[in-house]
């Protein structure tokens, strides 16, 4: 077991992860920080598990979760990371608040700016809110998901997953399986895993993969029988059928007799093939039950508690930043 | 008016698409037109009375005609006015402007176009025509009132940004319009292809997760809208034509004879997708930016007169339609002030030669428009932009006279400055230099 002054101890060493101000898009980050960031995060999941699970690296500062998107799972998962941390939280869902009466996101967040948070976590519908939210605000913005665009902690918590189940990400044949077009988590996925090492390959149907996939350095099927043949891990995505303003597929049915993911196909796998599901699951569409439930290959309860952790290594990462200025201070 | 003076413009560069001239010339301004002209620096036995003004070398073009400028008049005043617009014009050499009729109301009866006219007739800068809806409330369904507005002077016919679907309307208002010899113009795009989309398909927009449509959307549409003005036997202006891909198509039909005439914008001759990169909105236009490789073929396209008029495609929006996430931005940038200083950069960068690009913002639009400005001929309106070909400018956005600043060519090093402004022989502009 660990006690806390030794956490201390090594989040001080980890503490300089990140080398901008903001965490928007894992394409910012080189491997030694995308390492050290998990490093941190492990450190952050012995902590997570004790009794004691308060720190104070973040006393003082304040977190705002901006969700223009509703969301239970990654708002929360950043309000316990932020509270473990020692920081005072504030949820914002302003789908119900001003900017139904017309207030843009830039007035939002410059109103927001004036309460001087030191941490702004936003969720976004469009591709680029995030990376225009930190242009106008003082704080660091940390990107929860802005449309198709990014959900960078949740590559990162997906990485941690990963490293800890196989005890690095190194050489993983990781398959990623569904509605690609529409998923922020498969492109930070696709720039994480393929930073750490990993080979990922994209699987799904013509009309739900990104016109020029093939060119982020994933190999692109169509066939998830031979997509998903020989793999380490099974990534599905969620058919977000929200999004779904035109008929991508014909049913959905259809779509879990090809592209959902079953024990059938599943073992056409490696015999320690591990499965993975940001979620929410939608049960029956993209995955059965019996292998969402079968805790022998399945990670997506691991991955929920990696969140927790993951997105604490970045906050700490950040808030470190925030105080260099000081310790510049005292250096002169 | 008061009377003027004959004015003289020595020692001039003349560049005249008209003659196909382009050297040392002088020019002779009287009674609000082109009094004279020389192909040599200087005119022998000039009377006393005649005020000189010596061009020092400078380029002397004829004034540029930019036939798609949006302003806000009537409907939404904060983003542009007749009058901004047109001091923003003045600044950038073009005396002649045709305003688009997507306001609001749209101009899609005589009574709007006779209001735009009348405004315009006030501020007494630049000729403002304008042009008007092709169908009612830019709807795609009913024919507007083509022949009354034609009658008061509406000088083509557009539904601007907005695609007209049903083909047999698209056909009707192509061949009623013939009737009253007034061209349609069109912006190829298949409508239900391009829903939603705001940038063009590729590797670049599948990355950034934009909502994006394939270039071909431009060529279906243009195939259709060619077989069209072929069958009716009318004039087609093909609207910011801007992929490979329709060019093709184009070229095609120009061979086989269908009265076609292209334009781009400078835009699109100017930047390509990756300039969206870090989602800046200046850069959000409709249609969306091309491939590098459009962009050249584009170019090739100017300099071998298969695309005839370059516009500026001004399309004035505030903060507030910009200052949005990329896929929420408002659509267009504004360009009357820069189109020529752009225009005279990719002559600098692509060795186009300068008078077949000041052919596509002069003598081009006015001989498809039936203008008798764009040319420094004899009797011909003293509209002329004196311009310094070399002078390299860093454009400041802030520093745009239009009441909306959203350039894309905002902080970018262009070569060419717009010295002085003349229409109908008054100068309606002149450049601080320090």
């Amino acid at each position: 077991m660990i006690d806390t002054p030794d956490i201390e101890g090594l989040v001080a060493k980890r503490m300089f992860a990140l080398s901008g101000r903001h965490f928007i898009s894992v394409a910012s980050l080189n491997r030694p920080e995308a390492e050290r960031l998990l490093d941190l995060a492990d450190a952050f999941v012995s902590l997570s598990r004790a009794r004691e699970k308060k720190l104070t690296l973040l006393r003082g500062r304040t977190l705002v979760n901006l969700f223009f998107e509703s969301s239970t799972r990654t708002q929360s998962s950043f309000e316990i990371a932020a509270k473990r941390l020692g920081a005072d939280t504030v949820n914002m869902s302003p789908r119900t608040s001003s900017v139904t009466k017309g207030e843009t996101l830039i007035d939002t967040a410059v109103t927001l700016n004036a309460m001087k948070p030191d941490l702004l976590v936003v969720r976004h519908s469009a591709s680029g809110a995030a990376a225009l939210l930190s242009q106008k605000v003082g704080c660091s913005v940390i990107n929860a998901g802005d449309g198709w665009h990014e959900h960078p902690t949740q590559a990162l918590l997906d990485a941690l997953t990963l490293r800890r189940a196989f005890g690095s990400v190194e050489g993983l044949v990781v398959a990623i399986c569904g509605d690609v077009l529409h998923s922020r988590v498969a492109r930070s996925n696709v720039g994480l895993l393929q930073l750490l090492g990993a080979r990922v390959r994209l699987v799904g149907p013509p009309t739900l993969m990104p016109t020029g996939a093939d060119q982020w350095g994933a190999e692109v099927f169509h066939d998830m029988r031979a997509g998903i043949a020989g793999v380490d891990v099974v990534m599905m995505l969620r058919l977000q059928l929200e999004r779904m303003d035109g008929a991508f597929v014909p049913s959905t049915r259809e779509y879990f007799r090809f592209f959902g993911l079953d024990a059938e196909k599943l073992s056409l796998a490696k015999p320690h093939v591990r499965v993975m599901h940001p979620g929410p699951m939608n049960r029956g569409v993209e995955i059965e039950s019996g292998v969402a439930d079968n805790l022998d290959v399945s990670l997506i309860q691991q991955q929920v508690e990696m969140g927790v952790a993951a997105r604490m290594a970045v906050l700490a990462s950040l808030a470190a930043q925030l105080d260099e200025p000081t310790l510049s201070n005292r250096g002169g | 008016m008061a009377v003027q003076r004959p004015t003289a413009y020595l020692n001039a560069r003349l560049v005249d698409p008209d003659s196909g001239y382009d050297g040392p010339g002088a020019l002779i301004v009287a009674e609000g037109v082109i009094a004279d002209v020389a192909h040599r620096p200087q005119f022998d036995g000039l009377s006393a009375d005649v005020q000189v003004v010596d061009c020092d070398g400078a380029a002397l073009v004829p004034g540029l005609i930019d036939i798609r400028v949006k302003t806000g008049e009537p409907g939404a005043e904060p983003k542009e006015t007749l009058k901004s617009a047109s001091r923003a014009a003045a600044a950038g050499g073009v005396t002649s402007i045709v305003i688009q009729p997507d306001t609001d109301p749209a101009v899609d009866e005589p009574a709007v176009l006779d209001f735009i006219l009348r405004r315009a007739r006030d501020i007494e800068l630049v000729h403002v025509h304008a042009a008007g809806a092709a169908t009612r409330g830019l709807k795609g369904v009913n024919m507007a009132e083509l022949g009354l507005m034609a009658e008061a002077g509406a000088l083509y016919f557009t539904d601007v940004d907005h695609a007209i679907a049903d083909s047999k309307v698209f056909r009707r208002v192509l061949s009623y319009a013939r009737a009253f010899g007034r061209p349609i113009a069109h912006r190829p795009a298949d409508p239900y292809l391009t829903i939603g989309a705001v940038a063009t398909e590729g590797e670049l927009a599948g990355r950034l997760g934009l909502p994006s449509a394939p270039d071909v959307a431009e060529r279906i549409m243009l195939e259709r809208d060619l077989a069209l003005a072929q069958l009716t036997a009318s004039r087609l202006i093909v609207d910011q034509i801007t992929t490979a891909g329709a060019l093709e198509s184009l070229d095609r039909a120009r061979a086989q004879g269908v009265d076609v005439v292209a334009t781009a914008s400078i835009n699109h001759l100017s930047f390509n997708e990756v300039d969206i990169g870090d989602y800046r909105t200046f850069c959000r236009l409709d249609p969306p930016l091309r491939a590098e490789a459009d962009r050249q073929a584009l170019i090739e396209a100017l300099a071998s007169g298969l695309v005839q008029v370059v516009t500026s495609a001004h399309t004035p929006a505030p903060p507030e339609d910009k200052r949005l996430p990329f896929a929420e931005a408002a659509a267009g940038a504004v360009g009357l002030e820069t189109l020529l200083p752009a225009l005279l950069t990719l002559h600098h960068e692509s060795r186009c030669p300068l008078i077949d690009l000041i052919r596509a913002v002069t003598l081009a639009p006015a001989e498809l428009l039936g203008l008798p400005a764009g040319r420094l001929r004899r009797g011909a309106p003293a509209d002329l932009a004196l311009c310094d070909l070399d002078a390299p400018v860093v454009v400041d956005a802030e520093k745009l006279l239009s009441k909306s600043k959203n350039s894309p060519f905002d902080g970018r090093r262009l070569q060419g400055r717009v010295l002085a402004t003349v229409v109908d022989g008054r100068t309606v502009y002149r450049a601080d230099i320090p």
